[in-house]
């Protein structure tokens, strides 16, 4: 939504020099082999997708109403993978935790979609989508993913078209564009703030069409316990009917993962109540690699917390940078003022200080980190929360005095509006306040260029994979990645999978089979027996506060290590002495987030694992012992170019996660130089 | 087609057909104001309407026709909806709040009630049995009016009829145009309604005159 | 602040509910309606009652999951959503009681929470331009003129909340089904199944169980995006199409 300049990149050959091995997460994890992504042909980089396209295997249409397809979640990345395997013929089943499809996360987003359409005419091409993208990711992410990303970007507007999505258009009837976080081309398609609402529902009304069609059938409220593997396939998964608590087996072909991200690990984040790891992580603990735990992109615009009880933090739109201008009173003794009282010279309009070329408008991890700078140092302004003030201005007075109130309306309006709606404040006469939030995570299951992950038969699109944004995501670009792997990249590569099928009928009773059903009752019986005096949401807002204040925006060796620490001794209280009241045969929301909590615990930990080991700062990713003298973001490529993909160590069924398996998949940059950012 | 639309499709132009009927109705009362011979002249130039070649009273006859199929066709409808509409919420709110709606979209069904009721005993008054309260001839049709209306109660049973249907139609009237899908923007449905107001009040204080005019002595035999 | 609520409560669908008083303290101003209710069973689990169940997700007032009966009003007093809600909007002692929705069609499944499927069924019953992926043409090849697109986008803002049902006293869902027939027949991709889908979608609403629309219009007032009574009038017309050309 904003028209932010582009950060510029310099090349810097000089921060190679001072680096040296070093390895702050030694002993606690187990290193392991490296691997490498094999399915992504060689050539030139604009040949490779269709190339990957011409030699996947098709199943034979008269089989497909043999093959089975299993599909968690119905967001835009399950959604359109559903709809589009339907069309194709194949047996699908979905499921969501949610009362209908239509509801999952990505109906939030706001922004928009990127495609590299150029109908602009201005000098976009697919070439340079693929190009910002890896930049944006600060290059931690595979060129030939990216690659075809931005290649398939066009047919998704065309596609949500043709369903009938109404994108914004202009008067001549035709599509409009805007430019989008930093990027100095309009390519992002938008339909007004709700750009994920309505690509989510053109998608889930073309998975509804499919259900008549009778090729999908739904499974709502319905969530994912477990993962069966069986002969080292996956081949089921074992769900809770969340109405009747009954403990359901389905089995297929191959399973497909779009459950979306994690960020809920963090407790306050812009993500729904429900969204979880719980999908992924089960998954994980059947063997599928997880990588990049530890990239977390913080939005810096969203509504401060405003007391103990707040459940979850709401987005602002990052436009609101364009015109608002970001300060602090000068002087701690102030932060309680009335900031209208606090004249000129007290404030400290501290980005347009340390970054006089790009002020206001640097990019999202910058701004976010210098909100917590000046809130640590006690300038934060709004309620005390916990002791401390997280709040900044936002300032629209010299805004509005330059092009008049009538032109901030205009442009903010319904902005200000849902400001004025949850704070209660008219930030038309008061500054707005805002903080940084947790908002996506680029970390997930890792997957091949075919998105398939380490267990054979296990797909893992959108959010939950590790995906194709590095170490950090450029605006617009998730919703862009969603629909890429599911109308488009999955139907294309799954049918090489499943060409080998149908595979053998699994037996109820296969021991794999009894023994992950056996886990799964065996976890739900002690979340309602331990009857101890904690409620989930008290651990799982400590646990938060844990991940917040040492893997949130900056994170630091000592601080990792403590909060390892804290996690597994919270945890280890969790599971001795968590409340659950009521049924588990029967919708018990207690229930459903003890175990998503029990998840999150074990992600928290491998999190901070990650995040200890790279010891560079890189995107979403800021190590304080990495960073160059000004307190800037330093890459270390000649060490850390590469996806850390770690393997579940711990014994089946127990709450120890052993020493977490690192697999090494070096990053090569063929087509695109490595450069360092910079922004003064 | 016995989808709920179909039904009140079914209701709007049955319930347009009243209004026409009511329309024409109230304009022949009016001629009460012309005197005795005005009147009965208008009730007899009715009958002979069209004649030689519709039989004495045909127009009447047909009239009455359309009026009885609408009227069948507008209760079923009616009665129809009102049981869907019942089924779709067996537990009640224990509080409910109605503020953004009319009292008149409220009383439809009740008023309809009221006067299917009327109806009733307004043929049975006029029409099918000629009862004169008062006890006089009723063969003459502007002295039988003028006889009835003498009565107070029977004025205030008809004052309170005129002001259901009054109240029927000012929300039926809007209602039958959106019905027929003619209020696809704010303008059309804001002129929609103050067609109904409007009509509304001229039929209800077009009927009333006649009986208070009555009653109050200024139209007598 | 503190307040008395009064609460439906009911084990599951084939059970009777009744309505349970508590009295909760200390509700900040700032909370969200929600979170006072997080509060409040936050006590219940402590004090060893079973929390009530109600449904949200997004909190932010666009996934639609989302939804009580807040004093005889759908999502309370404001127009917004439940999550959007506010406890300024109520002041110190009131008593607010707070019900399912309340519909056949929407059978309550646990306390506060309801089964919408029914919208679902709807939907799958012609809420859809028929596409294949892949089989689409440019999005430019078919303009489509801003005064139809803008209008598309206003109805296509529906969350299938359902508390257009919860409000109507007819229980009728004419305002869900108008908007998603409005959105979809605005648009030139939409015309080829325009007739088929309105006459489908009809006759699912009926055999849902909704009531028929007797144009009250208490739902557009608790609609949290504002559809507006157009789309019911929109609605029937292309009914009245359908009809006419013989569906
Ligand atoms: C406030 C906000 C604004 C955003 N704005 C933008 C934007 O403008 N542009 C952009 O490109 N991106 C944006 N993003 C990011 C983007 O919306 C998400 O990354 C993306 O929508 C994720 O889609 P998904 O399909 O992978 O997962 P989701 O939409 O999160 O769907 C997850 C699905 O999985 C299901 N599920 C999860 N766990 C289970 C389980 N255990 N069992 C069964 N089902 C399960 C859920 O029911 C749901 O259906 C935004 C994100 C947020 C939070
Ligand atoms: C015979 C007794 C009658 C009954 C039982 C009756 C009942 C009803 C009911 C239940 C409705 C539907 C409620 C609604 O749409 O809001 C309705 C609508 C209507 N009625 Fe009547 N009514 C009767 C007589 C009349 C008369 C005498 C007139 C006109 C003079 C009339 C005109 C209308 C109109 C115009 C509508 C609106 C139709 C629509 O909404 O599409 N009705 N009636
Ligand atoms: C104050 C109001 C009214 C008065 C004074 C009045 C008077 C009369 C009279 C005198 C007749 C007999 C006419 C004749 O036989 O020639 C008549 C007939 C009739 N009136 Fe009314 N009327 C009133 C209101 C209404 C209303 C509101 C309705 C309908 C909703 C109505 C419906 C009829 C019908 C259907 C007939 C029978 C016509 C026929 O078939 O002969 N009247 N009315
Ligand atoms: S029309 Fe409004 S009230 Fe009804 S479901 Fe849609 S958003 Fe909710
Ligand atoms: S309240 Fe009900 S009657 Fe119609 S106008 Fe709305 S659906
Ligand atoms: S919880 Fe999503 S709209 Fe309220």
């Amino acid at each position: 939504m904003t028209d932010m300049p582009d950060t510029t990149f310099t090349s810097d050959p000089s921060h190679h020099q001072d680096t040296q091995e070093t390895d702050d997460a030694a002993g606690y994890y187990t290193p392991g082999d490296p691997i490498a992504e094999t399915k992504a042909p060689g050539g030139p980089i604009e040949e490779r997708w269709g190339t990957r396209q011409f030699e996947a295997r098709i199943a034979n249409p008269a089989n497909r109403r043999r093959l089975s397809v299993i599909v968690v979640g119905t967001g835009l990345a399950g959604a359109s993978a559903a709809a589009t395997l339907g069309e194709a013929g194949y047996v699908v089943k979905s499921f969501c935790y949610q009362d209908s499809p239509r509801r999952a996360h990505s109906i939030a987003a706001q922004g928009g979609i990127n495609a590299a359409k150029n109908y602009k005419g201005d000098g976009d091409s697919v070439y340079r989508l693929f190009y910002d993208t890896i930049k944006g990711g600060d290059y931690r992410s595979r060129e030939s993913n990216v690659y075809r990303l931005a290649e398939v970007s066009v047919n998704i507007i065309d596609q949500c078209v043709a369903q009938g999505v109404p994108f914004a258009r202009e008067y001549g009837g035709l599509l409009d564009n805007r430019s989008f976080g930093g990027v100095q081309v309009s390519r992002t398609f938008y339909a007004r703030g709700q750009t994920g609402q309505q690509l989510l529902i053109g998608a889930y009304q073309a998975l509804e069409r499919q259900v008549a069609a009778g090729t999908v059938r739904t499974y709502t409220r319905h969530e994912m316990l477990e993962l069966i593997v069986v002969d080292g396939r996956a081949r089921g998964i074992i769900v809770r009917d969340l109405v009747t608590g009954e403990i359901e087996t389905y089995f297929a072909d191959v399973v497909v993962l779009a459950s979306g991200g994690y960020g809920n690990v963090f407790f306050l984040s812009t993500n729904a109540m429900g969204s979880n790891v719980t999908a992924t992580w089960r998954a994980h603990r059947k063997g599928a690699f997880m990588a990049n735990p530890c990239y977390t992109q913080i939005h810096p615009t969203c509504i401060p917390v405003s007391g103990a009880h707040q459940s979850k933090l709401t987005l602002m739109s990052e436009s609101l940078r364009n015109d608002g201008r970001i300060w602090v009173p000068k002087d701690a003794k102030d932060a309680d003022k009335d900031p209208r009282d606090i004249p000129e010279e007290d404030r400290d309009y501290y980005l347009e200080r340390i970054y006089p070329s790009f002020g206001n408008l640097v990019p999202r991890d910058i701004a976010s980190r210098q909100a917590k700078n000046m809130c640590d140092e006690g300038r934060g302004v709004g309620p005390e929360v916990d002791g401390v003030r997280r709040g900044v201005y936002l300032d629209f007075a010299e805004a509005m005095e330059r092009l008049g109130r009538k032109a901030i309306e205009d442009k903010y309006g319904n902005l200000f509006d849902m400001y004025a709606q949850i704070t209660g404040e008219d930030p038309y006469e008061v500054p707005m306040r805002i903080y940084p939030a947790v908002h996506y995570v680029m970390g997930g299951l890792w997957v091949d260029y075919d998105l398939q992950g380490s267990i054979p038969g296990l797909f893992v699109t959108g959010e939950a994979n590790f995906s194709d944004h590095g170490a950090n995501r450029l605006g617009a670009s998730a919703l862009m990645q969603g629909l890429a792997d599911g109308y488009f990249v999955l139907p294309n590569t799954i049918r090489d999978y499943l060409a080998e099928g149908p595979f053998d009928k699994v037996p109820e009773d296969h021991p794999a089979v009894v023994e992950a059903q056996q886990s799964v009752r065996d976890r739900i019986d002690r979340f309602m027996n331990t009857k101890g005096t904690r409620s989930v949401d008290s651990y799982h807002r400590e646990l938060g506060n844990i991940m917040w204040e040492y893997c949130g925006m900056e994170r630091s060796e000592d601080g990792l290590k403590k909060a390892i620490d804290l996690i597994r001794g919270l945890r280890d209280d969790f599971w001795r002495n968590v409340k659950v009241l009521g049924t588990s045969e029967s919708l018990n929301q207690s229930l459903e987030r003890a175990g998503r909590v029990a998840d999150f615990f074990e992600l928290g930990e491998l999190m901070c694992i990650d995040a200890l080991n790279r010891r560079e700062s890189c995107g979403g990713h800021f190590r304080a012992e990495s960073q160059t003298e000004d307190g800037e973001a330093l890459r270390h490529d000649d060490q850390y170019a590469y996806v850390a993909a770690w393997e579940w160590a711990g014994e089946p069924g127990s709450q120890e996660m052993g020493k977490p398996i690192l697999h090494k998949e070096q990053l090569t940059y063929e087509f695109v130089e490595m450069k360092q950012r910079s922004y003064k | 087609m016995r989808s709920t639309i179909a039904l009140k499709l079914m209701m709007a132009v049955s319930g347009i057909i009243f209004i026409g009927f009511v329309l024409l109705h109230m304009y022949g009362n009016l001629k009460a104001f012309s005197g005795h011979d005005a009147y009965n002249d208008y009730a007899h130039h009715l009958r002979t309407f069209g004649e030689p070649m519709l039989p004495y009273g045909g127009l009447l006859w047909v009239i009455r026709v359309v009026l009885v199929l609408s009227l069948v066709v507008h209760v079923y409808a009616a009665v129809t909806l009102w049981r869907r509409a019942k089924r779709a919420r067996t537990v009640k709110y224990v509080v409910k709040k109605n503020k953004h709606s009319t009292y008149a979209s409220h009383l439809m069904r009740w008023g309809g009630v009221t006067l299917l009721l009327f109806i009733v005993w307004h043929l049975l008054n006029f029409t099918i049995g000629k009862v004169n309260v008062d006890g006089g001839p009723t063969n003459d049709p502007y002295n039988l009016l003028v006889d009835s209306f003498s009565v107070w109660w029977l004025t205030l049973i008809y004052l309170v009829a005129m002001a259901m249907l009054g109240a029927h139609l000012h929300h039926g009237i809007w209602s039958s145009m959106q019905t027929l899908g003619l209020t696809n923007s704010v303008r059309e449905r804001a002129l929609a309604k103050r067609i109904g107001l409007v009509l509304a009040l001229i039929i209800t204080i077009g009927f009333s005159l006649v009986p208070v005019f009555v009653l109050a002595g200024v139209i007598d035999k | 602040m503190k307040l008395t609520l009064k609460i439906w409560r009911q084990a599951d669908t084939a059970s009777d509910g009744a309505m349970h008083t508590y009295e909760v303290d200390e509700i900040s101003e700032d909370m969200s309606f929600l979170e006072m209710l997080d509060v409040l069973n936050e006590r219940l689990n402590s004090e060893g009652e079973e929390p009530i169940a109600f449904d949200s997700d997004c909190r932010e007032g666009i996934c639609g999951m989302c939804g009580l009966m807040i004093n005889g009003e759908a999502h309370g007093p404001q127009v917004t959503t439940t999550c959007q809600l506010h406890m300024r909007s109520f002041s110190d002692g009131e008593t607010i009681t707070i019900e399912p929705w309340r519909a056949d069609p929407f059978p309550v499944l646990k306390d506060l929470c309801v089964d919408r499927s029914a919208f679902d069924r709807m939907i799958q019953s012609g809420g859809y331009i028929s596409v294949n992926t892949g089989a689409a043409p440019d999005a430019h090849a078919t303009p489509v003129p801003k005064d139809n697109a803008d209008r598309a986008f206003d109805v296509a803002t529906c969350i299938g909340c359902g508390a257009c049902v919860a409000a109507c006293p007819n229980g009728s869902a004419s305002l869900f089904l108008g908007a998603k027939i409005t959105h979809l027949g605005e648009l030139p991709q939409g015309q080829a199944e325009r007739d088929s889908r309105v006459v489908n979608m009809v006759a699912q609403h009926d055999h849902e169980g909704f009531g028929g629309c007797t144009n009250i219009g208490e739902c557009t007032a608790a609609c949290p995006k504002e559809i507006p009574l157009d789309v019911i009038s929109q609605l029937n017309k292309d009914l009245r199409h359908a009809i006419r050309r013989g569906y």
